[in-house]
């Protein structure tokens, strides 16, 4: 008897740990970053890119009652693609568009610009990444829009699509 | 084009030729004939011979560039030179599945050709339950993994190989490390067969030593080879990243160890039967799992093959079979007596070789549980982290301290019984000098102290233990040279973490600078177009303090299919110390990073590694 | 005589588990700091190894900050604010890995106390 208990017991914990890995199959194995919603980001302070000033970032936001931070490189080819998209933001909606310029020299980002059009009320510099870090980026194109108080209400990894500009325009709207 | 379908049709038949040798070794073993029907051998060889005709098909595919086969469009370019052309046959998931059957159908057969002293019934059982593998996996191959599928229209180009798996160290690696694994597979059915047959005695263990220790070398080799290429082809230093792919090939290897040391006992003693049987069952479970692992895509890992879930589905389900059997066998014809048995005395080989199953377990379940913890974590609270070497190193190395002195005066100890007034005091002395000189030595280097000197002094005690015994007229070669190994390897990994220095910095062309009392020039830029990538390479110097210097010429590449860029480091190995440089292209400028890092004792941990190994296929090679 | 093996191995254990002490040198400490955080938009490679932007710039930013005089802990819990747990190699000791860190060594109190049984019982 004792002995049937036994394997029963064994039989039991190998179905468990099956049932664990088959139901891990289906996971992603990549990470995708929890939903930071209502997360403050982090201040900063850096140079625009055309007049050098120095601006804090918070005293840019707080005057908005949305603002879309967009991080992007002159070197970077979905940044490209998604340019036109901003621009179209821009237009359709008038929102305030912060441009966070990721490891790139001055003269390639302003002809950037000057080729594909401003979008951008101002574009601040990060010349070496760390300020892309301090704010959880990933890398080049990444994306944030947020509330005047700096809270992050999306976060889009990678570069914008219609469906992204779509859901932008109705949460500026409510 | 016509390889394919033969390569295609010679599986099929070969597949139908197993469910034939299933169904024939039964019957066979039904009809209680004292000699083997010859015709098993002619089936067997038949088998393994499809096999062969089809993994060639493959070969010649890849070889002259066959696009309209799938596998080889995925894998291969016409640039690709010719070496890698073959050796890209096995660098992908299908043809490495191919592998796996050409080595498992060989292994079958050499297994019923070596057996000839054992009794018929065991070996058609063995022959029974190792199809029941074969059949899994050509299963899996024509389910899942077709080698053979067709594409059409027929590309022009493949989409070609990585280049990082263009490495003649990874080149032999899978076939090497497969021959281990698939030795496991035949102590697995062979264990099985013994135990139905009520069988696991001495004479068993006697016979089945041999292709543990055959299965054994080779994991190890396999395993040795696969750091090898991480630390000359990825250049970071590094050879052992606990990365899962790499504790995956870690976990039966350790199991296998237990169970050479097990089953010495068994022989010896005629005593842990029925532990012997859990890990011959577990070792193969364990590389079976390790293949699941790593092609479902359920980890992430820097060398996962190709992902997907489906081939995944199939291996857990193959896998929980081979478990359930293995368990209902345990169940039914479980030795009674074997649960009252003998006494084990403190002092004594068998309860030394007690307490290296017992540490070889713990590591076993350190990695087990490392490995796929994230897994349980993530389906039960829907949450990842990351298990890196922090953790790994934080619960095995206070342990090793501890194996290191077991495996110097275990071996010493008699069978049944000994007494510990046997040990001299001059080994205790022994023991405290080789503390003193890992103190003095370590001493140098700002790390902890303490402990790291204690490994450190049971590693140089194990080699003063046996290279003694080398000297003794009653010494056991293969154990002592692979303990030998062992310490060694522990000492080299041991001085080369503590010692190794690294310097990293963006560097112009033409620029000097010093480090360490060394003069770092970087001289001048070459570019050269290759065969399939265009070569930029960098020439350097470094002047040490007595003036002597060194020129390395690290590489970056720049492939065009696919579009890769690649790292090349230059490594000078000496018997002291490896140096090595690597550079790195920053964007778009003409400053390159540069990391120069200088590795003591590196070229050890190699040689160390083949002393264990050795120690292995000199045992079957005995008497 | 046993007793003395006790006490060793206690000692031996507790001692292990202290941190280890490293000169008083920044780019050691980056590195080591690098070595245990995962670089994230590589597959399975650590911030040290990994010549990505994203490598580069963390360095960047955990040398900033050990020179701003930050501790190694408030480095971690930052970059786990940010990224999650997932960034960093060695896990934490918390409730949720508790059985990680405790498992292997029941397992091998369990073996121990097998052996025992095998040994002196009977």
């Amino acid at each position: 008897m004792k002995k049937n208990i036994f394997y029963s017991i064994l039989f039991l914990f190998f179905l468990f740990i099956f049932s664990i890995f088959y139901i891990g199959l289906d996971k992603p194995n990549f990470y995708t970053p929890k939903e930071i919603k209502n997360k403050k980001l982090e201040t900063f302070s850096s140079k625009e890119l055309f007049s050098n000033e120095q601006f804090q970032s918070n005293d840019l936001i707080k005057v908005n009652k949305f603002t879309i931070l967009n991080i992007w490189a002159s070197w970077c080819i979905p940044c490209k693609q998604e340019h036109s998209l901003l621009m179209d933001l821009k237009n359709k909606t008038d929102i305030n568009i912060i441009g966070l310029n990721y490891k790139d020299k001055k003269n390639n980002a302003k002809n950037f610009i000057n080729e594909l059009g401003n979008p951008f009320s101002k574009i601040l510099t990060d010349p070496d990444g760390i300020i892309s870090i301090s704010l959880g980026a990933y890398g080049v194109p990444e994306t944030f829009l947020l509330n005047n108080k700096s809270k992050v209400i999306r976060k889009y990894i990678g570069p914008l699509n219609n469906d992204h500009v779509l859901e932008i325009i109705n949460i500026i709207k409510s | 084009m016509i390889s394919s379908y033969l390569g295609y049709y010679s599986l099929i038949l070969g597949f139908i030729i197993s469910i034939i040798l299933l169904i024939y070794s039964i019957f066979c073993f039904r009809n209680n004939n004292e000699k083997i029907n010859q015709n098993i051998y002619s089936i067997l060889f038949l088998q393994f011979f499809t096999v062969v005709i089809s993994f060639i098909s493959l070969v010649y595919s890849f070889v002259f560039s066959d696009f309209s086969n799938q596998t080889v469009y995925n894998n291969s370019h016409t640039t690709k030179p010719l070496f890698y052309k073959i050796t890209g046959t096995w660098g992908n998931h299908e043809g490495s599945l191919l592998l796996w059957l050409l080595v498992l159908t060989l292994f079958i057969f050499l297994f019923i050709i070596f057996s000839k002293k054992q009794t018929t019934k065991y070996r058609l059982l063995s022959v029974f339950f190792q199809q029941i593998i074969i059949i899994g996996f050509f299963l899996f191959l024509l389910l899942t993994s077709n080698p053979f599928n067709f594409l059409f229209p027929i590309p022009k180009e493949g989409l070609g190989l990585n280049p990082i798996l263009q490495d003649p160290a990874l080149a032999i690696h899978p076939p090497i490390l497969y021959l281990g694994y698939v030795g496991s597979s035949i102590i697995f059915s062979a264990s099985l067969a013994s135990l139905v047959q009520n069988n696991i005695n001495s004479e068993w263990a006697k016979h089945i030593k041999k292709w543990i220790q055959t299965a054994w070398f080779f994991l190890t080799i396999g395993i040795l080879l696969g750091s090898i290429w991480a630390y000359y082809e990825l250049g970071w230093g590094g050879f052992w990243f606990w990365d899962p792919v790499e504790n995956v090939s870690l976990m039966p290897w350790l199991c296998l160890t237990a169970l050479l040391h097990t089953i010495i006992v068994l022989e010896k003693r005629h005593l842990l039967k029925s532990w012997t049987l859990i890990l011959s069952i577990a070792t193969f479970t364990l590389s079976m799992s390790g293949t699941f692992l790593v092609r479902s895509g359920i980890l992430n890992s820097v060398h996962t093959f190709a992902n997907d879930p489906e081939r995944g589905i199939f291996i857990l389900l193959f896998l929980f079979f081979l478990i359930i059997l293995s368990l209902i066998l345990f169940f039914i014809y479980q030795d009674k007596e074997d649960i009252a048995q003998k006494k084990f005395f403190i002092i004594s080989k068998e309860t030394s070789l007690l307490i290296n199953n017992w540490f070889m377990m713990y590591f076993l379940s350190v990695v087990l549980i490392g490995t796929t913890y994230p897994i349980f974590l993530e389906v039960i609270i829907n949450e990842k982290i990351s298990i890196g070497p922090p953790f790994f190193n934080k619960l095995i190395i206070p342990f090793l301290g501890f194996f290191l002195i077991f495996m110097a005066i275990g071996p010493k100890f008699n069978w049944i019984k000994d007494n510990f007034k046997r040990i001299k005091y001059s080994r205790v002395f022994i023991f405290f000098i080789c503390i003193l000189i890992s103190f003095y030595l370590i001493n140098k280097s700002s790390s902890e102290i303490l402990f790291t000197s204690v490994i450190g002094g049971a590693a140089l005690y194990l080699l003063f233990t046996t290279i003694k015994e080398f000297s003794e007229k009653r010494s056991n070669i293969s154990q002592t040279i692979s303990h030998f190994g062992f310490g060694l390897f522990i000492l080299s990994i041991l001085f080369n973490s503590l010692f190794s220095s690294e310097f990293s910095a963006n560097m112009k062309i033409g620029q000097e600078i010093t480090y360490n009392n060394e003069q770092i020039k970087f001289l001048n830029i070459e570019t050269f177009d290759k065969e399939n990538y265009k070569s930029v390479k960098a020439s350097f110097e470094i002047i040490d303090k007595k003036n002597n210097s060194i020129s390395f010429y690290p590489e970056i590449r720049i492939y065009n299919q696919p579009n890769i860029l690649t790292s090349e480091a230059d490594i000078i190995s000496t018997i002291f110390f490896d140096k090595f440089i690597v550079i790195n292209l920053l964007k778009g400028e003409e400053i390159f990073n540069v990391r120069y890092q200088t590795k003591p004792f590196m070229i050890w941990i190699w040689i160390s590694t083949c002393l264990i190994s050795l120690g292995g296929i000199l045992g079957v090679f005995k008497r | 005589m046993r007793l003395i093996k006790l006490i060793l191995l206690i000692l031996f254990l507790t001692l292990s588990f202290q941190k280890i002490l490293i000169a008083n040198n920044n780019s050691l400490i980056v590195d080591k700091i690098s070595k245990n955080l995962r670089c994230l938009i590589c597959q399975g490679q650590s911030v040290y190894d990994s010549q990505s932007d994203f490598a580069m710039s963390m360095k960047l930013l955990i040398k900033n900050k050990i020179e701003n005089g930050e501790s190694e802990d408030q480095i971690y819990d930052y970059l786990k604010n940010q990224y999650g747990e997932w960034i960093v190699y060695d896990p934490e000791f918390n409730k949720k890995n508790l059985i990680l860190w405790i498992f292997p060594l029941i397992l091998f109190i369990f073996g121990g106390l097998l052996i025992y049984r095998k040994v002196f019982i009977n």
